[in-house]
C-alpha cells in the first residue's frame, strides 16, 4: 500500500484546518472501504489520510423536521435504525441491499456520498427522498441537494478542503409511498447492474400530487429522471399509466457497458425495473392514506 | 510510526506500526496470527473476517490505526482454553468446511450473527453470511453448521 503519515483531529474544526493546511497532499477517510481500495491500486496517493473516526460531531442520528445522519453513521446501522425504518424506510431498504454485512459495518453515509460513485445505492435512495447533504469549510457551511451533489463519474460539488458534516432528509410527504429496487442479475453483493428509487405522492383524489424517479449504475452519476416524473404529475395512479411513462427514463440515463451488460441492456432493465419501481411506491402510498 | 494499544482476543497488547499497517497485516505478520487468512484483497471474499467491538469487518481494507482503542477477535480468540467454540464444534460435526481457508471468517461472521440474534432464520443466516464465499462446501453445510450451533446454545 501507499505510504502516508495518519492523522487524527479530535474535533471538526481541527480537521478542517488539517485539511486547509495540507490541501491537495490529504485525504479524509471514514469508513475506508472506497480509500483504501484506490489507495491499494496506487489510483490515490496521498502523503497524509485524515481519520474522522474520532469526530463526535459526525456520529448519531436524530430526528427534527425530518432526520438528520451524521456522516459517520454506518450502512448497517441506518440499515436497522429504528427512526429510519420509520422516517426513512427507502433509506433503510437502500442500505440493506448494499454489498455485505462487513462492507455495510465500515463503509459511512457521508463517504458513500463523497466517493462520487454512480453505482452506489444510497444516492438515489437520497434522491428520491429529496435529501441534502450539509458540508462545512473553515470559510462556512453549506447546504447541497443530493441531484446538484454530483458533477462527473467519481466527481462532486465538494472542495478540497471541505468536509460532509450531515445528511438531511425532509419530512416526507403525507400520503406517500417508496420503492428501492436493486437488478442483481449475478450475485446478491454485487454493485447494481441498475437500481432505482421512486417516491410517489398521493393527493386526497387518488391522483398522483407528486412523484420522483433516481437511478444508480445509469450513468456516470446517480441521476434523476426528471421527465418521468412531469409526466406523472396530476395523473392517475394505476399500472397503465405507471407503465406508459416509464420508457421516458431512457432520455435521463446514459448508462456503460461493461460485464454486467450492454448499454442496451441496461436501458431496457431500466424501464423494466422504474415501472416496476412505480407500481410498488404508488401501492404502498395508497396504503399509506 | 506509532504506537497502538488494543485488546487483541481478550488480552490487552500495545504494539508500534508504520501509520499505512492494514489491519490483516498486523494481525498475520506482526502478532503471528495467521488464522486470519487474505485471499481477495479488496473486501468481497470474506476470508479476512475478524471482529471488531463484536462487529465482523474486513481486515483486509481496515487499517490497523483503526483498532487502536478497540478490542478485535480473531479465530484464535474465541475456543475456551482446550474446549472449542459451539461453532466450532458444530462446523466439524456437520462438515462445515472442506479445504478450510474460508473457515475462520465463516465463524467470526456467525458468531457476530448469533451475538446479535441467538435464534436467527434459516434466511436471516443466507441473508448475513452471503459475503462470506467459500469454493468448496456449496454452502449447505455451513448454513447447517450455523443453524444447529444456534438450536444448540
Ligand atoms: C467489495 C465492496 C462492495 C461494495 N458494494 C457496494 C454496493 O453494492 N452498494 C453500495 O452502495 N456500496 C457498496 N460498497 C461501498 C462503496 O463502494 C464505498 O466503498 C463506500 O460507500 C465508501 O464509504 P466509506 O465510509 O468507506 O468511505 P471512505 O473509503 O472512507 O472514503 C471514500 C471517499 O470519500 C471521502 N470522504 C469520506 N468521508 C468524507 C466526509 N465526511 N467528507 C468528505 N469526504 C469524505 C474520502 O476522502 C474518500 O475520497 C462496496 C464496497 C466494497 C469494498
Ligand atoms: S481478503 Fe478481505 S475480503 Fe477477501
Ligand atoms: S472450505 Fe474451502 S473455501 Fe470454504
Amino acid at each position: 500500500m501507499v505510504p502516508f503519515t495518519y492523522l487524527e483531529p479530535a474535533s471538526l474544526d481541527e480537521a478542517l484546518a488539517l485539511l486547509a493546511e495540507h490541501g491537495e497532499d490529504a485525504k479524509l477517510i471514514a469508513g475506508g472501504t472506497g480509500l483504501v481500495n484506490l489507495m491499494k491500486q496506487r489510483l490515490v496517493r496521498p502523503d497524509f489520510v485524515i481519520g474522522l473516526r474520532a469526530i463526535r460531531a459526525l456520529a448519531g442520528i436524530s430526528e427534527k423536521d425530518g432526520l438528520r445522519i451524521g456522516a459517520l453513521a454506518t450502512i448497517q446501522s441506518l440499515e436497522v435504525s429504528e427512526l429510519v425504518r420509520r422516517h426513512a424506510p427507502l433509506l433503510a431498504e437502500a442500505c440493506g441491499h448494499v454489498a455485505t454485512v462487513r462492507v455495510r459495518s465500515m463503509a459511512t453515509l457521508g463517504g458513500a456520498m463523497a466517493h462520487g460513485d454512480p453505482n452506489l445505492d444510497t444516492p438515489p435512495a437520497l434522491i428520491a427522498m429529496d435529501g441534502q447533504i450539509v458540508a462545512r469549510t473553515r470559510r462556512g457551511e453549506r447546504t447541497i441537494p443530493v441531484d446538484r451533489f454530483f458533477t462527473g463519474y467519481f466527481g462532486t460539488v465538494l472542495e478540497r478542503d471541505e468536509i460532509v458534516t450531515e445528511l438531511l432528509i425532509p419530512k416526507q410527504p403525507a400520503g406517500s409511498g417508496t420503492a428501492f429496487l436493486k437488478f442483481l442479475p449475478a450475485t446478491q453483493d454485487d454493485y447494481a447492474t441498475v437500481s432505482v428509487a421512486t417516491r410517489i405522492a398521493l393527493g386526497a383524489d387518488g391522483t398522483i400530487r407528486e412523484a420522483r424517479v433516481a437511478l444508480g449504475a445509469a450513468a456516470m452519476v446517480p441521476v434523476r429522471a426528471r421527465m418521468v416524473e412531469a409526466a406523472l404529475s396530476g395523473k392517475a395512479s394505476d399500472e397503465k399509466t405507471l407503465g406508459d411513462a416509464a420508457p421516458l427514463v431512457v432520455d435521463a440515463i446514459d448508462p456503460i457497458a461493461d460485464f454486467r451488460g450492454s448499454a442496451e441492456y441496461k436501458r431496457e432493465m431500466a424501464v423494466v425495473h422504474v415501472r416496476r419501481a412505480l407500481v410498488e411506491a404508488a401501492a404502498k402510498a395508497k396504503e399509506a392514506r | 510510526m506509532r504506537t497502538i494499544k488494543l485488546t487483541l482476543n481478550g488480552t490487552s497488547v500495545s504494539r508500534e506500526i508504520e501509520d499505512n499497517r492494514l489491519l490483516v497485516e498486523f494481525l498475520r505478520e506482526d502478532m503471528k496470527l495467521t488464522g486470519t487468512k487474505e485471499s481477495c484483497g479488496v473486501g468481497v471474499c470474506g476470508a479476512c473476517t475478524v471482529l471488531l467491538d463484536g462487529t465482523p469487518i474486513s481486515a483486509c481494507l481496515a487499517l490497523a490505526v483503526h483498532a487502536d482503542g478497540r478490542a478485535v477477535t480473531t479465530i484464535e480468540g474465541i475456543a475456551d482454553g482446550d474446549r472449542l467454540h459451539p461453532l466450532q464444534e458444530s462446523f466439524l460435526r456437520h462438515g462445515g468446511f472442506q479445504c478450510g481457508i474460508c473457515t475462520p471468517g465463516q465463524i467470526l461472521a456467525a458468531k457476530a450473527l448469533l451475538d446479535a440474534n441467538p435464534h436467527p432464520t434459516r434466511a436471516e443466516i443466507q441473508h448475513w453470511m452471503m459475503g462470506n464465499l467459500c469454493r468448496c462446501t456449496g454452502y449447505y453445510k455451513i448454513i447447517e453448521s450455523i443453524a444447529a450451533a444456534a438450536g444448540a446454545e
